[in-house]
């Protein structure tokens, strides 16, 4: 038995490297060759994984791990020490600044770094390089959700309620959400709701999520893209007009309804019809389903995730969800509500901690003097020493290698060759730079344009914490020892701080260190995780900010005794249905709209480097109703390219006879030719600068 | 300089384009706005009247924008005034106060009040009125209803409502509230709306309709006569092919009756008039524009009179007067590019109807050309029909496009037919299910033995870990028999748990067709054994598609 137990294997408990709901997982093993991943018991996740989680370990022993850092010399990128990378590194950094000015350096970054890592970036950004040039990919993926959280709650936390809430609720009405493919295990909150035939899935396509709907006897409301805000607000009037509006809530918990109503009165069912191609009767069973379950208090929740989301209109659009949400009385009481589905791993927790252009720790505003002085404190820095807000993530890398933009890009865990907007303008300003540097653990589509490649751990590899999607502070935690000479971009940071002229102990590389820093920084501020303790999450708590001091036990449901205004109100915001913003046309007749499968994850950089997941999905493809394809001369398995006014895409015709006739759907997980952010369009929300990514206008043609 | 419009009408028409104005010119530096409107209200929505007489907004929410928005964009609003007089050479209009409901309208009142706007561009929304059939004892026939003698006659006579402006609709709440049973002149859309709000308020309800189907423009006869079916199903009384000829005191000195023009009486105590609309033109004929049966505009909403132009309702546009919003609302777009040059090339190229009764429990699109014979050499026709159940869809097309539709109790597939009407990109060749919608079931089908049995082995059982059929029954056959077993072998049931029912299913299945002892036997390795079922069970091997 001795002998036994002296040769267990290490087992870790950690949460899956992918998407926001953070499946829990449990890694056996302690070298790469030899781990497994196994599905942990959680709340989240109830025991469940999906294909992208069982296979997560692979990409822990694939031979494109990168393990040294890169330099390109003559064209090629070739080994070279850490010490002569960052040499290089800090030196460009110091010329680019001197010769243009501190804007002249900007850092990029993604969603799916641990919050230790969000928080370090944005200082670092702030206090090292003191450019106000940074900003991440979460811009393309919350940042309508945010917006509007914020514009109408006073708060963004994406789901203000433990997702296991949704477990007992009879109606469910998810807005542009397809979490059987992007987030299966979710799946398991949704099964009442589904059995109870109280499912109800707003997408253009027929998803595997809304089939599962309509197979429990539920709804599919098959939208034109780019009309959802109109469908929201088409709803509401039935609300109103069907009397299942909640007239005693909107008069003692909100604000903005008398405002609001003449746009809502407009938009009657017929007029919501013909503008969504939703049946006004299957919008006003949606309605009834809602309110019947939330009278007869079995749980009523609408949720919204990217298809409504990512548009130039996104901000609104949410908006107009969150009044049907708030006119059926639903936020901010138990057993209902309106929550959003973070997509990326840390989502959440990226957003709040200052990687973005506008924002400080603890989801301050960078602007706020308030702010600025409590940040400045726990920096030590003076607060006047801080930069403003800078551009948001298009606008950045629009900008890059111009006159006035920055010249040297710093990208870390992200992938914006293939996930930006116009992705073939992305690649020409990035081409445009004095140097770019990528920290990635994969030769992604963006790292192989880089001057210098800086490998760095994954997440099997490194400690820290996630927040999840229903805001719960989570432990990722290290199974392996770090691959060849891969290190933590904390340590990055501190090697190029140093070499800055920064005292080294202003940049710890202990994520725990660096952590309780961050719980400092947030303290006070919308996001308070002060009282959130590495020890607390170690020992199995189940903690939501905000988790101030004075309210140790956090806040797992929001708003149950008010809204986060000073009024304590929820606000009805003034919007209506606009966009999308390029309508087809005689040479562009189709919508092209993007998406997810369920065996990739984002941009594919890492998920198409499986086996498993690559041949499970196949190559790109277009989603297409035969009688569209056929009018195309194309039929199920051709070749097409796929063609808008700023590119073309190449993919095999996938047909389907579910799709609408006006839409095409194209997964973005592709590259090279496939890249189906060649097509889409980077008209800007003019709130939360998103992208139009679900809606542009395309044609069809025989792939040439 | 700043151009100065006067818009003379302050319903749908007439306030969009004031706001469409405002939008291209936000700061009034460019156009001055000016509305005059002969109600006492702010501009409110009149699609909503019905809804207001059915009790579920008050007439307050019917206001097409907040309290203080006209001011705040700079929009000049003259409630209760109307335009008596306009003089297009020196380009000024006379207004005058409207007296408050009661007053006596005088002439020396008309003339105190009178003032003088000057404008730029004169924009007529003048709107309709309704039409008011001559009946013997309602002191009217034949003439507008709501003008200044007929709003005196309805103070006295409140027996006698028509059902067109908000303060109709206050009336006929009220007269509601003691009626028993009204008689609903007009089996229209107004008329049938006006109808379904009373019967919500209590009130027995019955429509006369000269015509033999209501809403006879907007449906084929099958489908008016399906209609009827409808209506009178919701609890109507629905009286076809007669008119009203006069309305009189009850014989037993209680309530009124209605006399219809084969003889016959309804006793009643409330006359709703709901028998049509009809342009006002008056103030475009005196100032010298083309009227025909509205005033006649072309693509840029002028009339003939220069600096004068026309949108809404009083509106005829190539040929056609629309009694709907939407031709209003694109009229007052078209007409605020051209009034500010925001889009000078801007044309009004009409707009295709489509209407839709606004009624709680009937379900009625119709959209363009309904009434074209099944057999017409020029337009494929495609009807289903259950008139028994109430149901009734027509599909017209013309080539591929739909041209018309009719859709009585199929509201399952008006957006996806409302949306090919409107865009005119083709229909799908199967016509037949684009009118039944998507069949049930078509997402997924309940997993029995035999589904199970037939489906292929390439089928995705679990689509979270991408295991097909054929890799569930590898398993099963490799000695995993149970679905915790599968489970740890292929993955299947641990993402969404949505497969765990079928992954039981074939698990069942399986041990039916191959009990599990022989399964042990042929191990996956056995070159003998694919998943097609062994020969000694023939419906099995029948059954199981290709893997």
């Amino acid at each position: 038995m001795t002998d036994l137990l002296e040769t267990a294997p290490r087992v870790t408990d950690t949460h899956c490297p992918y998407c926001g709901l953070q499946c829990a997982m449990t890694l056996t093993g302690d070298s790469a060759a030899d781990l497994t991943v196994t599905p942990r018991r959680f709340p989240t996740n109830r025991g469940g994984l999906c294909q992208k989680g069982w296979t997560s370990a692979e990409l822990l022993r694939h031979p494109g791990r990168l393990t040294t850092p890169l330099v390109r010399k003559a064209g090629e990128l070739i080994e070279t020490s850490w010490d002569e990378a960052l040499d290089l590194v800090a030196d460009t950094m110091r010329q680019v600044q001197d010769d243009h000015g501190r804007d002249a350096v900007a850092l990029f970054g993604g969603g799916g770094l641990t919050n230790e890592k969000a928080y370090q970036l944005g200082k670092f950004a702030r206090v090292a390089l003191r450019t106000s040039q940074i900003d991440y990919n979460g811009r393309w993926c919350m940042s309508s959700a945010a917006a509007a959280g914020i514009r109408c709650f006073g708060l963004d936390r994406g789901m203000p309620f433990p997702v296991t809430d949704l477990g007992s609720a009879h109606a469910v009405l998810l807005l542009g959400a397809n979490p059987a493919e992007t987030m299966p295990p979710f799946l398991g909150h949704l099964v009442t709701s589904a059995e109870a035939g109280g499912l109800m899935v707003a997408d253009p396509r027929l998803t595997p999520t809304a089939a599962r709907a309509l197979e429990g006897g539920g709804l599919h409301l098959q939208l034109r893209p780019g009309t959802d805000a109109a469908l929201a607000l088409g709803m509401l009037h039935l609300a109103v007009v069907e009397r299942h509006v909640d007239r005693d809530y909107i008069a003692a918990r909100t604000s903005g309804w008398d405002e609001l109503w003449p746009t809502v009165a407009q938009w009657t069912p017929d007029r919501a019809e013909r503008v969504t191609g939703v049946a006004a009767a299957t919008m006003r069973r949606a309605v009834e389903l809602l309110a019947r379950a939330r009278d007869t208090e079995r749980g009523a929740y609408v949720l919204s995730a990217s298809g409504g989301e990512q548009h130039a209109t996104g901000t609104d659009t949410v908006s107009a969800y969150i009044a049907l949400a708030l006119g059926l009385g639903l936020p901010g009481q138990r057993g209902s509500g309106f929550g959003t589905i973070t997509g990326q791993g840390n989502g959440q927790g990226g957003r709040e901690h200052g990687q973005k252009a506008d924002q400080l720790p603890g989801y301050r505003k960078i602007a706020d003097p308030v702010a600025r002085a409590h940040v400045a404190g726990v920096w030590g820095i003076d607060p006047d020493d801080l930069p403003g807000p800078g551009r948001s993530a298009f606008e950045l890398l629009d900008a890059l290698g111009t006159d006035a933009g920055p010249r040297l890009l710093m990208v870390h865990g992200s992938n914006p060759v293939v996930s930006a907007p116009h992705a073939g303008r992305v690649r020409e300003r990035l081409a445009a730079l004095d140097l770019l540097v990528v920290c990635d653990f994969v030769l992604s589509e963006t790292a192989a344009m880089a001057d210098v490649v800086l490998p760095v751990l994954q997440w099997a590899e490194e400690e820290g914490t996630m927040t999840n999607l229903d805001g719960r502070v989570l432990r990722r935690r290290a199974a392996l020892a770090p691959a060849g000479l891969a290190r933590s971009e904390l340590e990055v940071w501190h090697d190029l701080a140093v070499r800055l002229g920064q005292p080294a102990e202003r940049f710890p590389t202990d994520p725990r260190v660096v952590f309780d820093e961050l719980r400092r920084a947030s303290a006070g501020g919308p996001a308070d995780y002060s009282a959130i303790t590495w020890e607390r999450i170690d020992a199995g708590e189940h903690l939501h900010w905000p988790c101030p001091l004075d309210r140790p036990q956090g806040t797992p449901r929001l708003f149950l005794d008010g809204f986060a205004f000073p009024d304590g109100r929820a606000r009805f915001s003034a919007v209506d249905q606009t966009g999308p913003a390029e309508p087809v046309d005689g040479h562009y007749p189709l919508i092209g709209t993007t998406g997810r499968v369920l065996a990739h994850y984002q941009s594919g950089a890492q998920t198409r480097l499986v086996p498993e997941l690559a041949a499970s999905s196949g190559g790109m493809f277009v989603q297409v109703h035969p009688e569209t394809a056929d009018r195309a001369g194309l039929g199920d398995g051709a070749l097409a390219d796929v063609v808008s006014r700023r590119g073309r895409t190449r993919a095999t015709v996938r047909c389907d006879a579910d799709m609408r006739l006006d839409t095409v759907f194209l997964p973005f997980h592709w590259s090279g030719d496939g890249t189906a952010n060649h097509l889409t369009n980077p008209v800007l929300d003019p709130t939360s600068r998103m992208p139009e990514f679900k809606a542009c206008a395309v044609r069809l043609e025989v792939a040439s | 300089m700043t151009t100065r419009v006067l818009v003379v009408g302050n319903g749908m028409a007439g306030a969009r384009v004031a706001e469409e104005l405002r939008r291209r010119d936000p700061s009034g530096h460019q156009i001055a706005v000016t509305v005059v409107g002969e109600e006492a209200h702010a501009a409110y929505n009149r699609i909503l009247l019905s809804t207001v007489v059915g009790g579920a907004i008050t007439p307050r929410e019917t206001r097409l924008k907040p309290d203080g928005w006209w001011e705040a964009h700079l929009i000049e609003v003259r409630t209760g005034s109307r335009v008596t007089a306009v003089d297009t050479l020196t380009r000024t209009a006379t207004v005058c106060r409207v007296p408050a409901a009661g007053g006596q309208p005088t002439d020396a009142s008309l003339t105190d009040a009178s003032t003088q706007i000057a404008w730029d561009e004169l924009v007529l929304a003048t709107g309709s009125t309704s039409f008011m059939p001559r009946i013997e004892g309602t002191q009217v026939g034949d003439r507008r209803f709501d003008d200044a003698q007929a709003g005196d006659m309805q103070l006295e006579e409140t027996d006698v409502v028509a059902f067109r402006s908000i303060d109709d609709c206050a009336r006929l709440v009220r007269a509601a509230r003691s009626a028993s049973h009204a008689i609903v002149l007009g089996g229209g859309l107004l008329g049938i709306e006006a109808a379904r709000g009373l019967l919500m308020r209590g009130v027995d309800v019955t429509i006369v309709h000269p015509r033999s189907i209501p809403m006879e423009r907007q449906l084929d006869d099958d489908g008016g006569a399906v209609l009827t079916r409808v209506l009178r199903a919701t609890g109507a009384r629905l009286i076809l092919g007669r008119r009203v000829t006069a309305w009189r005191d009850a014989a037993g000195g209680h309530g009124h009756e209605a006399v219809l023009d084969d003889g016959t009486t309804i006793a009643g105590d409330l006359l709703v008039v709901a028998a049509g609309i009809l342009p006002r033109v008056d103030l475009a004929r005196d100032l010298g524009a083309e009227v025909r049966r509205g005033i006649v505009v072309d693509d840029r909403l002028s009339t003939t009179v220069p600096h004068v132009h026309a949108v809404g309702e009083c509106v005829e546009h190539r040929g056609t007067v629309y009694g709907l919003v939407q031709p209003g609302w694109e009229q007052a777009r078209v007409l605020a590019d051209v009034l500010t040059g925001a889009d000078p090339t801007s044309r009004y190229e009409g707009t295709e109807p489509l209407t839709r009764l606004k009624v709680h429990d009937i379900d009625l699109a119709s959209m363009g050309v309904v009434t074209t014979g099944l057999h017409d050499d020029d337009h494929e026709v495609v009807t289903v029909a259950d008139p028994r159940r109430g149901r009734y869809a027509k599909l017209v097309l013309r080539g591929d496009r739909v041209v018309g539709a009719v859709l009585l109790g199929a509201g399952d597939v008006a957006g996806a037919v409302s949306q090919l009407f409107d865009s005119g990109a083709p229909a799908p060749t199967d016509r037949i299910a684009l009118l039944l919608g998507r069949a049930p079931g078509s997402g997924a089908t309940p997993l029995d033995a035999v589904s199970l049995a037939q489906m292929p082995g390439s089928a995705v059982i679990c689509r979270c870990n991408s295991v097909t059929k054929h890799g569930i029954v590898e398993a099963w056959r490799s000695g995993c028999t149970t679905r915790d077993a599968v489970a740890t072998a292929t993955r299947a049931t641990t993402g969404c748990g949505s497969c765990v029912a079928a992954v039981d299913g074939l698990c069942q299945w399986l041990t039916s067709v191959e009990p599990p002892d022989m399964a042990a036997r042929a191990g996956p390795e056995s070159p003998t054994v694919s998943d097609q079922p062994q020969q000694h069970h023939p419906t099995a091997a029948f059954a199981e598609g290709a893997a």
